[in-house]
């Protein structure tokens, strides 16, 4: 949901998809292009068969619970995020049961939901982001495309870090009313971090020359 | 925005992909064509700056906060095609890595969020800067564009939604556009602030925009009307659509059951007959006070125009 949610602190974007070397790939036999698929097919269907064919539904959990197991696949982590992500199917649902006796009925959207955000969480959890590019490449999507989505995971959270480091900064330097620089202080802090970016871009379009690309 | 899985049908998810599609694609052509090599990786950085700008929060009354959505930010920083594959870029990892955004509906929300927003904000940015000029222009364009880019992604989002037939166009509409409308006004307030500290900072960087032919933009804004015209249009047009003129037509109008009673049927204001009108009534004037708070906020920002050159605020 873009614009307004609640509470101050929330970090849905939590350290252990962070880029590290040498992090541990479960189920590394299975190539990514097969669990990119085996995800997609699972979604696909789960939006479209209807609620009746349970088999469909019941096949599907437990592939997830196999996954779980075989990939050994942190729980506590999975657990938070769905929890995080299901205040928005639960709207959702709400908004369907408003709609009257045309539209899905909301027990469908709700199961359909979060079925799905668990499908998509558990791949998320057993493929990294950082193979994701490759895949991509494989499959013939545009190379300009790849490259931005390659730079992008790459810098996120250096871009990340920044902008906290330079919100601690400002903060510990600055001495006014807080309210005065409600808004004021992120603002800047954002703006600087697109100068930031931009003057990283540039740098690493020379380096980038330098390794021979074009 | 984020539409969740389960909630657009096949027809919606196939036609808004095969819009996404045809947007990205020209996108592209135009990136390729016409960014000069040394600012293909500002895309990368861009989509990286967007995301780490989305995790700012920004105070908002009684605990709730908000954060920028940055589709017309950084389509007045670098263009619509690249705010396109941008925001695109941004919408994938969010979708794939964090669950953010339903794997079906994702090209239902590429097409709202990284295609009709940015096009959008891109298209008010250039015409009220042409209207006003210099910095003070520029920061009140950024801010009338944010409002306008949220509001018109909003209504090509209940328009799938209705489409789907999952929530009511009655329900969908006013919920989405009216929380929007003032959305966008917070979405317009940050953009502005974030580009009147680019501009401070790095005077070059909000003048680097590179300059779109007419003649391009025509296609984006076809794009855009096709999207608007499929999805909302049969629901805000007040005479009866094809099917229900049928119907009428053969009498069988009454074998169709009456929906259910929705809480907020139309837009209600004194004095005006026509629902459809009022609608029109209510959405130019939320336009108009967003262009006046947009006009405002750039004078409170943008003290005194000369001054403006100088570089200051360094921290």
């Amino acid at each position: 949901m873009s614009g307004i949610h609640f509470g101050h602190n929330h970090t849905p974007y939590a350290p252990e998809f962070r880029p590290t070397a040498g992090v541990r790939i479960p189920l590394a036999w299975l190539a990514p292009e097969w669990k990119l698929a085996a995800m997609l097919t699972l979604v696909v269907g789960t939006a479209i068969v209807p609620l009746a064919w349970w088999y469909w539904h019941a096949g599907e959990g437990l592939l997830l619970l196999a996954v779980i197991l075989l990939g050994q696949v942190a729980l506590k982590p999975l657990l938070w995020r769905v929890l995080w992500l299901l205040p928005f199917v639960a709207g959702a649902a709400l908004a369907a049961a408003w709609h009257g006796p045309t539209g899905p009925g909301w027990p469908t959207v709700a199961a359909r939901g979060s079925l799905c955000l668990s499908t998509v969480l558990i791949f998320a959890a057993v493929t990294p982001f950082g193979v994701l590019p490759g895949v991509l490449r494989r499959i013939g999507v545009p190379a300009l495309l790849v490259t931005t989505m390659a730079l992008m995971h790459r810098y996120l959270f250096v871009l990340v870090d920044e902008s906290e480091r330079m919100r601690r900064a400002r903060t510990c330097r600055t001495f006014v009313r807080k309210r005065r620089w409600g808004w004021a202080m992120p603002a800047e802090v954002i703006g600087r971090l697109f100068v930031r970016a931009s003057e990283r871009a540039e740098r690493i379009y020379l380096a980038m020359c330098a390794r021979g690309w074009k | 925005m984020h539409i969740p899985d389960g909630f657009v049908d096949v027809k919606t998810a196939v036609t808004a992909s095969a819009l996404s599609v045809a947007g990205l694609s020209y996108a592209l052509y135009h990136v390729r064509r016409e960014l000069p090599l040394r600012r293909v990786p500002l895309l990368g950085l861009g989509a990286a700056f967007v995301f780490a700008a989305q995790m700012v929060n920004f105070p908002v009354i009684g605990g709730t906060s908000g954060h920028l959505v940055g589709g017309a930010l950084i389509a007045a920083l670098l263009g619509a095609p690249a705010a396109i594959v941008v925001i695109t870029t941004v919408l994938v990892a969010q979708c794939f890595l964090f669950a953010d955004g339903g794997v079906t509906a994702l090209g239902a929300n590429i097409f709202n969020m990284a295609v009709v927003a940015p096009v959008v904000g891109s298209a008010v940015y250039r015409g009220v800067y042409r209207m006003l000029p210099g910095l003070r222009g520029q920061v009140a364009s950024v801010a009338f564009a944010g409002w306008c880019s949220t509001v018109a992604a909003s209504i090509a989002c209940a328009g799938q939604l209705a489409w789907s037939g999952t929530v009511g166009w009655a329900v969908a509409f006013p919920a989405m556009t009216g929380i929007h409308m003032l959305i966008g006004i917070g979405e317009g307030a940050i953009s502005a602030l974030v580009f009147f500290a680019v501009a401070k900072a790095r005077p070059e960087l909000a003048e680097a925009t590179p300059a779109l032919p007419t003649r391009s933009f025509v296609g984006y804004g076809l794009l855009v009307a096709i999207g608007v015209a499929l999805f909302a249009a049969p629901f805000a047009c007040p005479w009866p659509d094809g099917l229900e003129a049928v119907a009428a037509k053969l009498g069988f109008e009454h074998a169709a059951k009456a929906p259910a009673t929705a809480p907020m049927t139309d837009y209600v204001m004194p004095g005006v007959g026509s629902a459809g009108l009022a609608t029109a009534l209510a959405g130019v004037v939320g336009a108009l006070v967003a262009f006046g708070f947009a006009v405002f906020l750039s004078r409170l920002l943008v003290k005194n125009e000369s001054a403006s050159n100088k570089t200051t605020a360094n921290f």
